[in-house]
């Protein structure tokens, strides 16, 4: 007994030693593999404690609103009417912080056509409104010309759960359609018009998988590493982009340029002759003016550390890089962090 | 709770001196059980509280409307209230004939050396977490569903609506079967408990009379009829609230068809996918007015049932005819 307790103290003012210096962090799961590889790398080097919490993109949001957090993360970037709440709630600004990239991939189950097939945002529009309704259709069949395509019935499956994948996906068709942008519009969940729930990109996937004839649509790590058969995709330029890591790099480094000052952008539909379009940055979540020194210190050296090595582990994890560009904007960004209106050395 | 004071002479001669470690221990107890009435309560009052902006908004039109449209804000739970009765209804309809045959196999006809391992098996069912069944739906019966059954369906009635529609193989119908299996052992298990109880004398009288096997066990059968009520009433409880396994089979599409080959959505689903995600006030609020609405539809089954029962029994004197 009086051993256990021994123990129980000396674990207790160990957890003291160490306390200080956790970061708290809660929000997307899109980016959990390389924030977990990032915060194990860094506690290696420094020490520094991080404990994130794969909550999602609202949750993540909700909790830095609500102050629970040192740091949230998100895959769609907050509305004006979030930030302000949580202006008047923490009494700072929340400055949005692109980590990674990530796409999201047509995926199908045509035994007939194969591996690549060749899509437009009309025909993706239309499929996903339900207006085509089968793989036969002239559409498909004019920009997959002299395949044979069969005269089959076109099975819809989409996310079922709330997603930053879904809001990326339908942001891409409410830029190249209005009608889906006037119909359906924009969201983590939307109405949709027709087709299948799945849960998870795994329900997508395992839905596609099975039923002949389906298109849905998933990351493009869960495709890349499921080796799933997945669409290229006309992109505003009028290229065929075959999507990876490149083309979504490439999406980036052409919307860098005009970047707005608070790096809150949609990517998708972007300009360029290489860029895949249905793209999106995830984002990290931080307090412009820190309430806490010894946070404030630890959370900016990381950020500098992710931005200067970390990003070296995105594509072994499926994460497209961001372009040097948009680092020199995210240093800056983080150069503006301050504690109690100093900037933090 | 009270002990009539004759009782109490009875069973303590001490009891006449107050007793201070009786009373403390009475208050405790009564502690405990007002407990769980005052957590009911709390639930229910935090559930109508912070979904007070959704029934401001949408009021009664909530239970009636079937759109569910959160980039619009607009919400109705009818499609979900469906889904969610639809489902545990053909659970049940699978489920009660099949969990009452094993029971009266197992204390009926089954030879001693059967009789423990079988019920093992099927208590076994009820330990397997939910997720498994959603796991083992998803990517085995479903493929059945859709290359075996529903293309049977389809092919010999499928003129009647209840089986109109392409085969999916996720949908009504899928979420109904996984549900029988998952509520199967509690029914097969309490109402064999129940028909063990059947007082052994009432079986011999009945066979002294020269009653057949059949009609022995049919007075077994109504002599338990409460407890196998009961016993589905569990089932129920359970089916209604299932959620991941449900999720993984259902097809999650809020649409009211009345073909079980369609794809349907749960309430409990619902509030799975879409709540981690849910940003806006009013979203949150409308999610929430489903769980209240959840919490009252489960009120409302376990309330009828304990009216059927409690009619069945005063109906009856001990027994009767089933």
């Amino acid at each position: 007994m009086k051993k256990f307790l021994m123990f129980l103290v000396v674990l207790f003012m160990a957890n003291i030693a160490t306390a200080q210096l956790q970061l708290n962090g809660a929000g997307a799961t899109f980016p959990y593999v390389i924030y977990s590889k990032w915060f194990d790398e860094y506690q290696k080097k420094t020490g520094i404690q991080f404990n994130y919490q794969s909550i999602g993109s609202g949750g993540g949001i909700k909790q830095v609103i609500e102050g629970t957090v040192d740091f949230g993360a998100t895959d769609g970037p907050m509305k004006d009417e979030q930030l302000a709440e949580a202006k008047t709630k923490q009494g700072t600004d929340v400055l949005h912080i692109p980590t990674v990239m990530g796409a999201v991939v047509a995926t199908y189950n045509v035994p007939e056509i194969g591996k690549d097939l060749k899509l437009t945002s009309d025909v993706l529009a239309d499929i996903f409104l339900g207006k085509i309704t089968k793989w036969n259709d002239e559409k498909i069949a004019a920009v997959n010309f002299g395949r044979a395509l069969p005269n089959k019935p076109i099975v819809v499956v989409h996310r079922s759960d709330g997603s930053g994948t879904t809001y990326i996906f339908v942001d891409y068709l409410s830029k190249v359609s209005e009608e889906w942008k006037s119909k359906v519009g924009v969201g983590t969940s939307v109405n949709w018009p027709v087709g299948l729930g799945g849960k998870g990109n795994e329900g997508v996937a395992g839905q596609v998988k099975q039923i002949d004839g389906s298109i849905g649509y998933v990351e493009l790590a869960y495709a890349v590493k499921n080796d799933l058969p997945y669409a290229s995709l006309k992109n505003k330029a009028g290229n065929f982009i075959v999507p990876s890591l490149e083309s979504v790099t490439a999406a980036a480094l052409n919307e860098a340029k005009k970047m707005p000052e608070d790096l809150r952008v949609s990517i998708t539909d972007a300009a360029g002759k290489n860029s895949y379009p249905i793209s999106g940055f995830t984002w990290l979540l931080v307090y412009k003016n820190q309430k806490d020194e010894a946070k404030a210190k630890a959370l900016v050296g990381f950020l500098k550390w992710a931005f200067k090595e970390g990003e070296a582990f995105a594509p072994a994890l499926y994460y497209a890089p961001l372009p040097k560009e948009v680092i020199a904007l995210n240093e800056k960004k983080i150069a503006s962090i301050q504690f109690n209106g100093k900037p933090i050395k | 709770m009270d002990v009539s004071p004759e009782l109490q002479k009875t069973v303590s001669p001490k009891s006449f001196s107050w007793n201070f470690g009786d009373t403390v221990f009475k208050y405790l107890t009564q502690f405990f059980a007002s407990l769980v009435l005052l957590m009911i309560l709390l639930m229910a009052y935090e559930m109508y509280a912070s979904s007070s902006l959704s029934i401001q908004k949408f009021g009664w039109s909530f239970l009636t409307s079937s759109e569910w449209d959160p980039v619009m804000d607009k919400y109705g739970a009818l499609p979900f209230i469906y889904g969610t009765l639809v489902s545990s209804l053909l659970a049940l309809v699978i489920a009660l004939p099949l969990g009452i045959g094993i029971a009266v196999f197992l204390v009926e006809l089954a030879p001693k050396w059967l009789e423990r391992p079988f019920s093992f098996t099927v208590e076994l069912l009820a330990g397997i977490p939910s997720i498994v069944y959603g796991l083992w739906g998803f990517f085995i019966m479903v493929p059945w569903l859709r290359s075996t059954v529903e293309p049977f369906f389809s092919k010999h009635v499928g003129f009647i609506p209840l089986f109109e529609g392409a085969p999916y193989g996720v949908g009504m119908m899928a979420a109904g079967v996984i549900l029988s299996i998952m509520i199967l052992p509690i029914i097969a298990s309490i109402s064999r408990d129940v028909l063990k109880a059947v007082p052994i004398s009432q079986k011999e009288a009945a066979l002294a009379l020269g009653s057949t096997r059949w009609e022995a066990t049919r007075i077994g059968l109504s002599y338990s009829r409460s407890g196998i009520i009961g016993a589905t009433i569990l089932g129920l409880g359970r089916a209604l609230g299932e959620t991941m396994a449900v999720t993984m089979v259902i097809g999650n599409r809020p649409v009211i068809k009345a073909s079980l080959l369609e794809p349907g959505y749960t309430m409990a689903s619902v509030l799975a996918n879409e709540f981690t995600e849910a940003t806006s006030e009013m979203y949150i609020s409308a999610l929430i007015e489903i769980a209240l609405v959840l919490f009252v539809v489960a009120l409302l089954v376990n309330a009828s049932a304990r009216l059927l029962v409690w009619s069945f029994t005063r109906n009856s004197d001990t027994g009767g005819r089933l």
